[in-house]
């Protein structure tokens, strides 16, 4: 079936396709070109290349399971998707989140923004021709990626960030590995700025193409570092606070052309802004009260004991549960029972935490919202993602919707790119940072 | 002839020398790019293995690193790829969904790679880690050491 | 309470088409008759509202339920920091509903994935045609009489 383009092209105009299979690792878009020459007449887009069926998986699995398939959306960001779902089912529940588990997600969610604006520019950087950009943040995201793992144990695909909380305590030693990460990607960024900011190849690239106005920007339905690339300085964190964004102080950066060059120093500043964020939670972030894991006695001891009476001495649990310890789950999870998994001490020792542990994960109990609908957007990488849930009482949603930020952004490409070379394309295409898991879904 | 001295050792070193120079083609389409991204950097070196340079061409590489999900439009894609690219050629399907379809069992996966193209390793992990996939670069490499190689005096003579 | 004021100002307005308002959650919702969404969509546009962006435009499948599919779309005012989350039952005799892609690009790929996904037809779209799935899949994956695992390969598979 011949696609539009095909049908709209002059006849003797050249058809070029940037396939499905882009060297520019974006994933897989595939952009038909028509050209006359090296410049572009007409586009089209075509996508789905890479469609999971996200959301029709999410109806058949419980609102705890389905976490996992949310943290391979926008999988450079992967730790932003979890709080939006997360924070959209505690809207519906009306459940209060502890406070150290709230900065705690702050500082995650602003670690994971790092990393995806490093990737971001890092690949656009690199198509342009610039691949020692590329493997200096690398380097910086490698650190960055360290922290996230000593904490939750994976370094992308997390499933970290719980309805009610988080789900263990950060590392005992987080605070030198997050210094030393600030440290390196504050140098990394230094000399990134040097190689690339007045570098003329890098402007001649950027500078006036890509240009998108205001106003259209908005009538695209533009968010993220895109909008603000264009002046209007739009961001979820500042106009609908969650968390304890309301108490952080940073800025919102702005360009004023909206042109790739704009949306690049966007995102650098934007990085310069979550190293401060972070700071801000390192400070305020108590130490842990949680002791060493050394005393204590066997889980077998414990439930043998604990046939006769409640044992009064400390279990040792497993090396994977550590962080989540009885002593400290108080201040990283919700206490209401019917929405979060108890302590294992509880489980394994008392009859009310066996029966809350099965409730919870027996199909047809866990966690079943109230019948109704919620829509709650967080700042993701690219702009506003948003949540759309509606629950019919069970515990499976029935339907769960994504408002995905790069959606907007690349229906606007055909656009932006009209008229232009086909050497426009990519450092446009990757300014836009599009990532396919959320895009397609 | 096949027991011949000089068969067997011409055989390894035309193993030794592909082994040690495999030009990779990454289909990447997903999640695992971004584990690939970092295998290919600085921290985790793919280049010492010898398998650092990327030919984002089929005709040129002799690896194809399958990357990510690959969705049932994707399919034919990545058979025409497969198909462009010339002997000798080997298939690593990288990450969960590229080897068995991962957490995605659905209408629109494709459930592992092997259901379009030959695959040689397998290298799991949701995403794997780098080492994973170093591990699963050598394993490779032992298998191309061991393998039976075509080459012309061979055909002319057999 | 800003929002009631809206609410109110809109059932003054259009005083036949509005079925339903709520406000849950802190989420403004309006129920709408379907064929007055462009004139809601164009009064929302103008001052005092100035609800310029639309955020998100979805459809859910109530199966067993008359009728069917209900179209969902948030839009949001920038300066005011509004949303506004606008539903409409689509008729189960003919599922078209009026395209919103006069009035903002965005809705062009938003309603083709609608369409893709639940075979619901607008009415002004100037392209609508499959965008997640490909030619020659039949069916439209989101219905929930759609089954999960129901695969329709493209190319001919080997094991």
């Amino acid at each position: 079936m011949p696609t539009r383009l095909q049908r709209e092209a002059k006849p003797d105009s050249l058809l070029v396709n940037m396939g499905p299979s882009h060297p520019a690792m974006h994933g897989a878009v595939r952009i038909m070109l028509e050209l006359e020459g090296e410049r572009i007449l007409n586009s089209e887009l075509e996508v789905g290349y890479l469609h999971r069926g996200f959301e029709k998986l999410c109806e058949n699995r419980t609102f705890f399971n389905l976490l996992i398939y949310t943290d391979r959306l926008n999988y450079v960001s992967p730790l932003i998707n979890n709080l939006g779902y997360v924070m959209t089912v505690e809207k519906m529940l009306g459940l209060e989140v502890p406070e150290r588990a709230q900065y705690i997600r702050v500082l995650m969610s602003e670690l994971s923004r790092i990393s995806d604006h490093l990737t971001c520019l890092a690949a656009m950087a690199m198509e342009c021709g610039a691949f020692t950009v590329f493997l200096y943040k690398m380097k910086a995201r490698e650190f960055i990626w360290d922290v996230i793992e000593a904490t939750t144990g994976a370094r992308m695909t997390t499933s970290y960030i719980r309805i009610g909380g988080v789900r263990a305590d950060l590392d005992p030693d987080y605070r030198p590995a997050v210094q030393k990460a600030i440290l390196e990607t504050r140098k990394v960024l230094k000399d990134v700025h040097g190689l690339l900011d007045k570098n003329k190849i890098f402007l001649n690239r950027t500078r006036e193409i890509g240009l998108m106005t205001p106003e259209n920007a908005l009538n695209w339905g533009w968010t993220g570092p895109a909008l603000r690339s264009t002046g209007i300085a739009y961001d979820v964190r500042r106009a609908f606070p969650y968390l304890v964004y309301d108490r952080l102080k940073f800025d919102i950066p702005t360009g004023v052309r909206g042109d790739n060059y704009d949306r690049y120093m966007v995102r650098m500043k934007e990085m310069e802004q979550s190293l401060a964020i972070v700071e801000q939670c390192l400070e305020r972030l108590q130490k842990s009260s949680r002791p060493i894991m050394a005393g204590g006695i066997e889980p077998a001891d414990a439930i043998h004991a604990g046939r006769s009476q409640k044992p009064k001495e400390k279990i040792r649990l497993s090396p994977n549960l550590e962080g989540a310890e009885k002593d400290i789950t108080k201040d990283i999870l919700a206490a209401d029972g019917r929405y979060v998994v108890p302590p294992k001490e509880d489980t394994y020792t008392t009859i009310e935490g066996l029966i809350s542990h099965f409730k919870f994960f027996m199909t047809g109990q866990g966690i079943r919202p109230p019948k109704g609908e919620a829509y709650f957007s967080v700042e993701g990488g690219n702009g506003e993602l948003g949540y759309y849930i509606v629950s019919d009482g069970s515990d499976k949603p029935y339907r769960l919707h994504l408002r995905a930020p790069c959606l907007h952004l690349l229906a606007a490409l055909e656009e932006l790119i009209k008229g232009r070379y086909v050497a426009d394309v990519i450092p446009t295409f990757g300014s836009m940072n599009i990532i396919l898991g959320e895009l397609d879904r | 002839m096949t027991g011949s001295f000089i068969y067997t050792k011409f055989n390894y070193l035309l193993g030794w020398a592909r082994k040690f120079s495999l030009f990779h083609y990454p289909y990447v389409t997903a999640c695992c790019g971004m584990e690939y991204m970092s295998t290919a950097c600085a921290h985790f070196d793919i280049d010492r293995f010898g398998a650092g340079w990327t030919r984002f061409s089929p005709r040129q590489s002799d690896l194809l690193l399958v990357v990510g999900t690959i969705c049932q439009k994707q399919a034919p894609v990545l058979k025409t790829v497969y198909d462009q690219m010339t002997e000798p050629k080997w298939v690593i399907a990288f990450g969960a969904c590229a080897v068995s379809g991962g957490i995605y069992d659905n209408y629109a996966v494709v459930q592992g790679v092997d259901q379009i193209i030959p695959v040689d390793v397998y290298v799991p992990g949701c995403p794997p880690r780098p080492e994973t996939v170093l591990d699963g670069l050598l394993k490779l490499q032992e298998k191309i050491q061991k393998q039976e190689h075509d080459w012309r005096w061979k055909k002319r003579n057999s | 309470m800003e929002e009631t004021k809206l609410l109110d100002e809109l059932g003054k307005t259009f005083p036949d088409k509005i079925l339903e308002t709520s406000s849950f959650l802190g989420d403004t919702a309006v129920v709408i008759v379907w064929d007055a969404l462009l004139d809601i969509v164009n009064f929302l546009r103008k001052k005092p509202y100035e609800f310029n962006m639309l955020l998100d435009l979805t459809c859910v499948d109530y199966q067993g339920r008359s009728p069917r599919f209900e179209m969902v779309y948030h839009v949001f005012a920038l300066a005011a920091r509004k949303r506004l989350r606008i539903k409409l039952a689509v008729p189960d005799d003919q599922p078209v509903v009026d395209s919103l892609t006069p009035v903002w690009k965005n809705a062009n790929w938003l309603e083709r994935e609608v369409y893709d996904m639940f075979g619901i037809r607008f009415e002004g779209h100037p392209d609508l045609r499959r965008l997640f799935m490909y030619d020659g899949f039949e069916g439209h994956p989101l219905r929930k009489d759609y089954p999960l695992r129901k695969r329709q390969p493209l190319i001919p598979l080997r094991k």
